[in-house]
């Protein structure tokens, strides 16, 4: 059972008290897309060994959503940050490279 | 014969006499008796029968690796299968009956299995039940299930009659096993200032040192171990606990800690069992190591048992196994056990030692006595059937030729010791193969990992690998100080303590004994007693192709029963690898996972059970329903009445006249559940055009709409009315299970993607009671009450008015989910109850009844109206419900628009809603598939529809439905057919799903 920081209200707290929400960053297409532009958006997901950016919210809490960036496999949490944001924020980035020197995740690194 | 001595035990001594009853035998023991010495005590070797075969078993070990003496306890309540008498504490009373077996225990039919023995093989299930099909379910699966499963399970009308809790603890260092290694952990963790929670599963402290013996800083070990419990029992810092075991470690330092309080004196009040959910900053394991059998014919007759098992009943309990015990091992370790039965007065006849070098200086302490050593030797195999009676002597190096026979009636063995890495690899610590010890131990380098990266278990002493007392002691010290400093702690100073060194001899595999034993010494050489898997039968499994462990294991079943293979595993493995040539590690071992030994069902429910097992919703009204008939529904966390019964009505008889009742005069119906979501800023109308598939923006205030929600997937999710409050606010009613996901679902797109967008959303469900009052004679019950005009021309059918009626503050919204004339009226949860009264009051005159649920949705069938759940599943769109009218061509985007637009969205042969008129007027099943003829791939009927909805209509006077049918609007008057369970069929037409008052006339007066 993971422990999390919810970056909008400060609480550390089990994961019972927050909700998965799968991948983060994903970018939305709608109406004027290709097939295959919305069949990634839809349904196509990363599923890495290691570093993974993935949406959480803090559900029996403040309610809000936030990222987590967290390993998959040692499950070392780099970091986690308010959720309105295109990408990880340099001092996330940061924290991954110190120990994932040379991780990337989609057009992240 | 197994009988208790006269030289008292370290448990026992001084302790009560107390008597208990095994198969209905009145038996006497000892206060401080585990249920296992008690029994051996009584010369009660033999306490069960094992699962396939029924062959004769006993007692094998001394702790909770025990696979044998497995019992049912209690009585009808408090009845429980498979305890283990080795880890059950004695008390007065006890009452206990073995399992597996008919008619008794010494004489049982199904020992005939084992002249079967041959016929029923490794993967036996898999290959005889497969083929005929058609026996499966009357033959092959009543025969299993009555064979499968050792014990039989509580009756399901008893109930537990004792208490469980949860308890939340929170601590810095978390030290798992109270023997030596674990004391020595806790006790330097606790120096360096940081919170320790120590844990011992028995009601002991020390472990198996006191039996084994040895010094520790000049003092006999045994005192050592009082000394540290003394000076931990004493610090502030340390909380300790015995019968509580470490059941399982989780991510992040998450353990479960499974405390038994009241097993060994049920006669005490408070909760039997605790479950203990613990964060800890560091973990370590001391959970030492188990005793390995020796694979040879017979090993598992009564009377052959485990060689520390044997010295723990003698020097514990004061219970000697036999009067004639032969040693047989690979290591030095199993000569105590040797020493210390001479030592009391019993025969040691011969201790075979498979080592052609035999062992060090305990083995010559053990020939100094007197004891014949024979090295380089076997077990043949095992005489005797119900009870060891002797034992023929071989070479280990040949096949099993018998050099002599050796009379004797126990058998101590020892097939080197297994480090418990349980807990350290429930969560992901990696093991090594130490080639010199014969076994797997942790690999320090590769621990389960925390938050920060940084492993947060450790392990100390046997658990380790450090089997030897003058290594285990300083590990243990290490391991603490470490834990401690990682939680925090400070630098402490403490001296390591010094063991007295011995000498033994390595320990040398031995996986088949002899090495080269045929296949009929082979086919009588058990791994798994439990599960009753042979050497043979692993064998067999690698010959037909079943290389991963993982797969042998589910193919033979070791390690599969409820001991999890504690004892076989290792065996096991190295049998496999053998066979398959490769070395061990190569192979692996199969998943721990949690919890360490089986733990009770009570404790994990803990509190929640009964009333308190979910929190119940409740209106406003609910006292009220309940007072008066209602019949109750679940509807998700809510209770919803179903009807209200009048004295002597069936529901079915209830529902009918509130069917009728609303239609002709008046009902009532509580709407609080209904989801109210209070949608308010600049964008609200915006955000309301993306999330419903119609237009919200252009809905004037005073006005109500019904809108559609689809997900980004295009299916429909919810629906509802949304009402315009004020030009920034909207109230969107949603379904009553919508209430929650809906809110949820719109904080998700405004945090996540529009978070620009100036709107707030708030849940108002419970600030008010919602009450329908539907019928022709709704109107006059409202102005009899007076207040607000609530006439056609002040409030227009998809009109909203705020005002009040009969002195309630009262919102007031003319929509009808019925067909009828009806005004859905909120007023504050806290005046619910009192308008409700107000209504059933005054709406008496006019044939005011309350209805329930069931007559909500058949009310709504009979117009055709969809129900989220029923008419969808997470498949449907709004298009395959003719519900394209809802779909906003004006609007750029809405959730769902773009996936309508996907080629199987917009396929013409989809299932669409249609009514379902039955030929006979009967009421279709729910849920029957319309077929034609043909079958599909899989061989089964073609099918082209669904009932989604099927009511008895005391309207009509016959049964409505509802379905979703291919191309179904098109084929208007077909008449189709739905097979029904019992192989019967209904004939339906399809007709226009609205039947009741097509035109709408009935709701707009
Ligand atoms: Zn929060």
């Amino acid at each position: 059972m993971l422990i999390l920081e919810c970056p909008c209200c400060g609480v550390t707290g089990e994961e019972t008290e927050f909700h998965a929400g799968g991948e983060a960053h994903l970018k939305r297409h709608s109406v004027g897309s290709t097939d295959d532009q919305f069949e990634e958006y839809l349904f196509m997901r990363e599923n890495p060994r290691g570093v993974h950016l993935e949406r959480w919210r803090h559900n029996n809490g403040c309610g809000k959503w936030f990222h987590a960036a967290r390993c998959t496999m040692t499950l070392e949490v780099f970091g986690t940050y308010p959720a309105q944001t295109y990408e990880p924020p340099q001092e996330i980035k940061d924290a991954i490279s110190a120990k994932r020197p040379g991780w990337s995740w989609r057009n992240f690194s | 014969m197994s009988t208790r001595l006269k030289t008292g035990g370290r448990f026992t001594d001084g302790g009560a006499q107390l008597s208990f009853d095994f198969n209905g035998k009145k038996l006497k023991g000892v206060e401080g008796d585990t249920l296992a010495s008690a029994l051996l005590a009584n010369d009660q070797m033999m306490v069960g029968r094992s699962f396939k075969y029924h062959r004769p078993r006993g007692i094998v070990a001394s702790g909770g690796e025990e696979p044998n003496a497995l019992f049912n306890m209690g009585g009808t309540d408090d009845f429980e299968p498979n305890q283990r008498a080795t880890v059950t504490e004695l008390f007065d009373g006890l009452k206990i009956t073995s399992q597996n077996h008919w008619p008794s225990l010494e004489f049982d039919i199904g020992a005939i299995n084992k002249h079967l023995s041959r016929f029923l093989p490794a993967g036996f299930y898999y290959k005889m039940f497969i083929h005929p099909r058609p026996l499966w379910k009357h033959v092959y699966e009543p025969f299993i299930r009555q064979s499968a499963g050792l014990g039989k399970a509580p009756r399901a009308q008893d109930r537990d009659p004792d208490t469980y809790e949860h308890f939340y603890h929170f601590t810095d260092v978390m030290v798992v096993g109270g023997g030596v290694a674990g004391l020595q952990a806790a006790y330097a963790a606790a120096l360096t200032g940081v919170k320790v929670l120590l844990v011992e599963q028995t009601a002991h402290w020390g472990g198996r040192a006191p039996v084994d013996g040895g010094e520790v800083d000049g003092l006999p070990v045994g005192n050592y171990v009082d000394n540290l419990v003394a000076e931990l029992s004493a610090m502030d810092n340390v909380t300790m606990r015995t019968r509580m075991m470490g059941a399982g470690v989780y991510d992040h330092g998450y353990v479960l800690g499974y405390e038994r309080l009241r097993d060994h004196q049920p006669a005490e009040i408070g909760p039997r069992h605790r479950l203990w959910r613990i964060r800890a900053a560091q973990i370590v394991t001391a959970t030492g190591a188990i005793e390995r059998p020796l694979s040879f014919a017979g090993n598992d007759v009564p009377g052959v048992m485990l060689a520390g098992a044997v010295r723990d009943y003698a020097v514990n309990f004061g219970v000697s196994i036999g009067d004639r015990t032969v040693v047989v091992t690979n290591n030095d370790d199993a000569y105590r056990t040797a020493i210390t039965l001479k030592g009391l007065g019993l025969d040691v006849p011969c201790i075979i030692d498979a080592r052609a070098g035999g062992g060090g200086a305990l083995a010559e302490d053990a020939k100094a006595l007197g004891i014949r050593v024979e090295n380089g030797k076997a077990i043949a195999k095992v005489k005797g059937t119900k009870r060891v009676t002797g034992v023929s002597l071989c070479v280990q190096a040949g096949e099993g030729a018998e050099l002599e026979e050796i009379a004797c009636d126990a058998v101590a063995m020892s097939g080197g010791w297994s480090p418990v890495v349980h807990l350290w690899s429930h969560c992901g610590g990696k093991l090594i193969w130490d080639e010199q010890q014969s076994h797997f131990r942790p690999d320090a380098e590769r621990p389960p990992m925390g938050a920060t990266g940084e492993g947060f278990v450790s392990v100390a002493g046997s658990a380790n690998g450090h089997l030897q007392l003058a290594e285990l002691i300083g590990d243990a010290h290490g391991a603490g100080l470490a834990a401690g400093r990682a939680a925090g702690g400070n630098a402490a100073k403490a001296t390591i303590p010094e063991g007295a060194p011995t000498s033994e001899n390595p320990v040398e595999p031995v996986w088949l004994m002899p090495q080269g034993a045929g296949i009929k010494l082979r086919s009588k050489t058990w791994l798994d007693y439990q599960n009753d898997v042979k050497v043979s039968d692993v064998q067999l499994a690698a010959q037909e192709g079943f290389e991963s462990v993982e797969h042998a294991k589910r193919y033979t079943t070791l390690g599969m029963a409820t001991d999890q293979g504690k004892l076989s595993n290792i065996n096991g493995l190295a049998v496999l690898s053998d066979a398959l040539g490769q070395p061990i590690p190569q192979t692996g071992t199969t998943t721990f996972r949690p919890p360490y030994t089986p733990i009770s069902m009570g404790a994990i429910g803990g509190e929640a059970r009964g009333k308190v097992f979910q929190p119940l919703r409740k209106t406003p009204l609910y006292e009220w329903s309940d007072t008066h008939g209602s019949d109750w529904e679940p509807v998700g966390a809510w209770r919803r009445p179903f009807a209200y019964l009048q004295p002597g009505e069936s529901v079915h008889d209830a529902v009918n006249r509130e069917v009728k009742n609303t239609r002709e005069n008046l009902g009532l119906l509580d709407a609080s559940t209904l989801g109210k979501l209070i949608v308010k800023g600049p964008d609200a109308g915006k955000f309301l055009d993306m999330l419903y598939t119609n237009m919200m923006s252009t809905l004037k205030v005073g006005k109500c709409r019904y809108g559609l929600m689809c997900s980004e997937n295009g299916f429909l999710i919810d629906d509802g009315v949304v009402a315009r409050l004020d030009e920034e606010t909207f109230l969107c009613h949603t379904t009553t299970g919508g209430a929650d996901t809906i809110h949820g679902h719109m904080e998700e797109w405004l945090q996540t993607e529009w978070w620009d967008w100036n709107v707030y959303v708030a849940n108002v469900t419970e600030q008010f009671a919602q009450i329908a009052v539907v019928g022709p004679n709704a109107r006059k019950v409202l102005e009899k009450l007076g207040g607000m005009d609530v006439s056609k021309e002040a409030l227009a059918f998809m009109e909203w008015a705020d005002g009040t009626i009969g002195g309630f503050d009262a919102r007031v919204f003319r929509i009808s989910f019925s067909g009828e004339l009806s005004y859905e009226i909120a007023v504050p949860a806290s005046q619910g109850l009192a308008f409700w009264e107000a209504l059933i009051e005054a709406g008496e005159e006019f044939g005011a009844m309350p209805y329930g649920t069931e007559t909500l949705h058949i009310l709504r069938a009979e117009k055709g109206f969809i129900m989220i759940g029923d008419e969808t599943d997470g498949t449907v769109i709004p298009q395959d419900l003719n519900l394209h009218w809802a779909l906003s061509k004006k609007k750029e985007d809405y959730l769902g628009k773009r996936a309508h637009q996907r080629s199987h969205m917009a396929d013409t042969d989809r299932w669409k809603l249609v009514g379902l008129e039955t030929v006979d007027k009967s009421v279709l099943p729910d849920g029957a598939y319309a077929v034609e003829e043909g079958v599909n791939a899989n061989g089964q009927r073609n099918m082209f529809g669904r009932v989604t909805s099927t009511y008895y209509s005391a309207n009509l006077e016959r049964g409505i439905a509802m379905g979703l049918v291919k191309n179904g609007p098109d084929r208007m008057g077909e008449v189709i057919e739905f097979p029904k369970t019992d192989g019967t069929i209904i004939k339906a037409k399809i007709v226009d799903p609205v039947i009741y008052d097509p035109e709408g006339a009935k709701q707009n007066v």
